[in-house]
């Protein structure tokens, strides 16, 4: 297998306005953000020839394209859930390794915050007869993602003794980073007493195990190893990726306490010649707080059924040992429905120096790691500088 | 006076309607390939395991045990009468899991492990859902 380690690096970042942006459609933030990252880049939308959206409006990434007036060589629209934009980077590293496209521009956003207001939220629960869920799951009460997560979770606890205490140690940290992040949504201080007094959702997870509903979104541009070194910003060079899925709907996961991360994962250490403790600085999907703990084992960081006793006493905190989700994650920061663009944004941002208050000192590697669907897929992205 | 059942059904497919029609004669049937001997669950006109389309209808004894469970505190679209409500995933006997529900027994007393069979809950005249209950 050929590696695309150093094939490629990330040259420019960028968010829109974020948290609630009620005067503002999917596709102004995704301007916004495209915007945001050229200028961060020093390039042009004119340099772009590589496109990667994800989103759930029919053939969106052809509108996102009209309306940024871009008309890419290179269209690649994969959509596994929240993981999508590190597999985009993985795809856009290997169209890049391949000559089809220079710049990629990955781009996406969404309004789910002022949509629910709006009631013009996507409803996910009842979706096409052709799907399985739709006749084997939804009329026993099955809506994602809540109550699919807390099975994974109940599973978790019956087997390893994973607590709810130390589920709460995940979203405590998340709101420590966020209290150093202007953008977070939700900077009040939060206390594992708080989490578990939040109302339950769907046993085992309270509302406070559960992310928040966003406005927003985010633009990553990569391009070649020779131009990367031309442009304004340091290099943040893709060193390792790896993708999986493993299965769609939660009865059909193999394990409901092993998500895809362990596949994605390994492959995306083999690539880059890392292991775990190489790892400075952690990105984790967190759209539940099991669903960190649950990467935690699955990518290396502690073995399986360990992650409980792992986030004891704040260790992905700032000041801890393993930091993660320095933003604030989707717990505390924002959560727009995929998360997985946010975790580029801010990996890319600390192995950059510019992570202003929240910056972990020296970092040199960051590990994003997206998840999605109902643990159903993982993208693997791991990053570094000279 | 009758009222209407207004949850979800399943809209049932010509690939899954000896599944349906099983339910409704209070039989759990489930796909079993004669190529390489694996059951599986939703039921394929393809084997998962091999991809072999010799795949044959067997009649699951409807023991199992509960592999997961949560208790739904907020609804999914026309449960909102029934929160708090269960959502478990039963490992039958033949080895494969499928999402059901868990009946005749207090949302607090379901637990992991727990050894369960099938009941049939007849909801509409042309729709039976096959449920579980503890076995005694």
């Amino acid at each position: 297998m050929s590696s695309l380690t150093r094939k490629a690096a990330i040259v420019g970042v960028g968010e829109s306005d974020l948290g609630y942006t009620p005067d503002k459609t999917f596709l102004q933030l995704i301007g916004q953000a495209t915007q945001r990252a050229l200028d961060d880049a020093g390039l042009k939308k004119s340099d772009i020839d590589g496109l990667f959206s994800a989103g759930w409006l029919t053939m969106e990434s052809i509108m996102v394209a009209e309306y940024l007036g871009i008309q890419p060589a290179y269209s690649d629209n994969t959509l596994p859930g929240g993981s999508a934009f590190e597999f985009h980077v993985e795809h856009a590293a290997a169209a890049i390794a391949a000559g089809l496209c220079e710049t990629a521009l990955i781009c996406y956003a969404e309004t789910r915050l002022s949509d629910r207001k709006r009631k013009m939220g996507l409803n996910f629960a009842t979706g096409s007869p052709q799907e399985p869920e739709e006749q084997f799951e939804i009329p026993y009460g099955q809506w994602v993602p809540i109550p699919t997560y807390a099975l994974a979770a109940q599973r978790h606890m019956y087997q390893y003794g994973t607590t709810s205490a130390q589920l709460a140690e995940i979203a405590v940290a998340a709101r420590k980073w966020a209290e150093l992040n202007p953008a977070a949504s939700m900077r009040d201080p939060l206390t594992v007493d708080d989490v578990l007094a939040s109302p339950m959702m769907s046993t085992p997870l309270r509302l406070r195990d559960c992310c928040l509903v966003s406005d927003g979104g985010g633009a990553v541009i990569i391009t070649t190893a020779e131009r990367a070194k031309s442009l304004r910003k340091k290099p943040v060079w893709v060193l390792g990726c790896g993708e999986a899925h493993t299965h769609r709907s939660i009865t059909g996961m193999p394990d409901l306490t092993v998500t895809p991360a362990k596949f994605s994962g390994e492959r995306a250490f083999r690539m880059a010649g890392l292991t775990p403790s190489d790892i400075d600085v952690l990105q984790l999907y967190d759209s539940f707080t099991i669903t960190v703990l649950l990467q935690l084992e699955d990518l290396g960081f502690c073995p399986k059924g360990e992650g409980g006793r792992f986030v004891e006493d704040q260790r992905l905190a700032p000041g801890g040992s393993q930091p993660a989700n320095t933003g604030g994650g989707g717990l505390s920061c924002l959560h727009t429905g995929m998360f997985g663009i946010f975790l580029l944004t801010e990996g890319t941002r600390q192995l950059r120096g510019e992570a202003g208050q929240r910056q972990v000192p020296d970092a040199r590697h960051a590990l994003c790691n997206g998840i999605g669907g109902s643990l159903a897929s993982s993208g693997t992205v791991i990053l570094g500088v000279e | 006076m009758t009222t209407e059942y207004v949850k979800p059904l399943p809209y049932i497919h010509a690939e899954t309607k000896a599944y349906w029609d099983g339910a409704k004669s209070h039989e759990l049937l489930i796909r079993k390939c004669v190529t390489c001997g694996q059951f599986h669950f939703y039921p394929r006109e393809f084997c998962p395991a091999c991809l072999s389309s010799d795949v044959e209808w067997v009649k699951a004894s409807g023991r199992g045990t509960v592999y997961s469970v949560t208790v739904c505190h907020r609804p999914a679209p026309r449960f909102e009468k029934d929160v708090p409500y269960n959502l478990a995933l039963i490992e039958l006997e033949e080895g494969v899991r499928m999402m059901s529900n868990i009946v005749d027994c207090p949302n607090d007393d379901i637990k992991i492990g727990m050894t369960v069979e099938v009941v049939f809950d007849s909801v509409t005249p042309e729709v039976t859902l096959p449920k579980f209950r503890p076995l005694k």
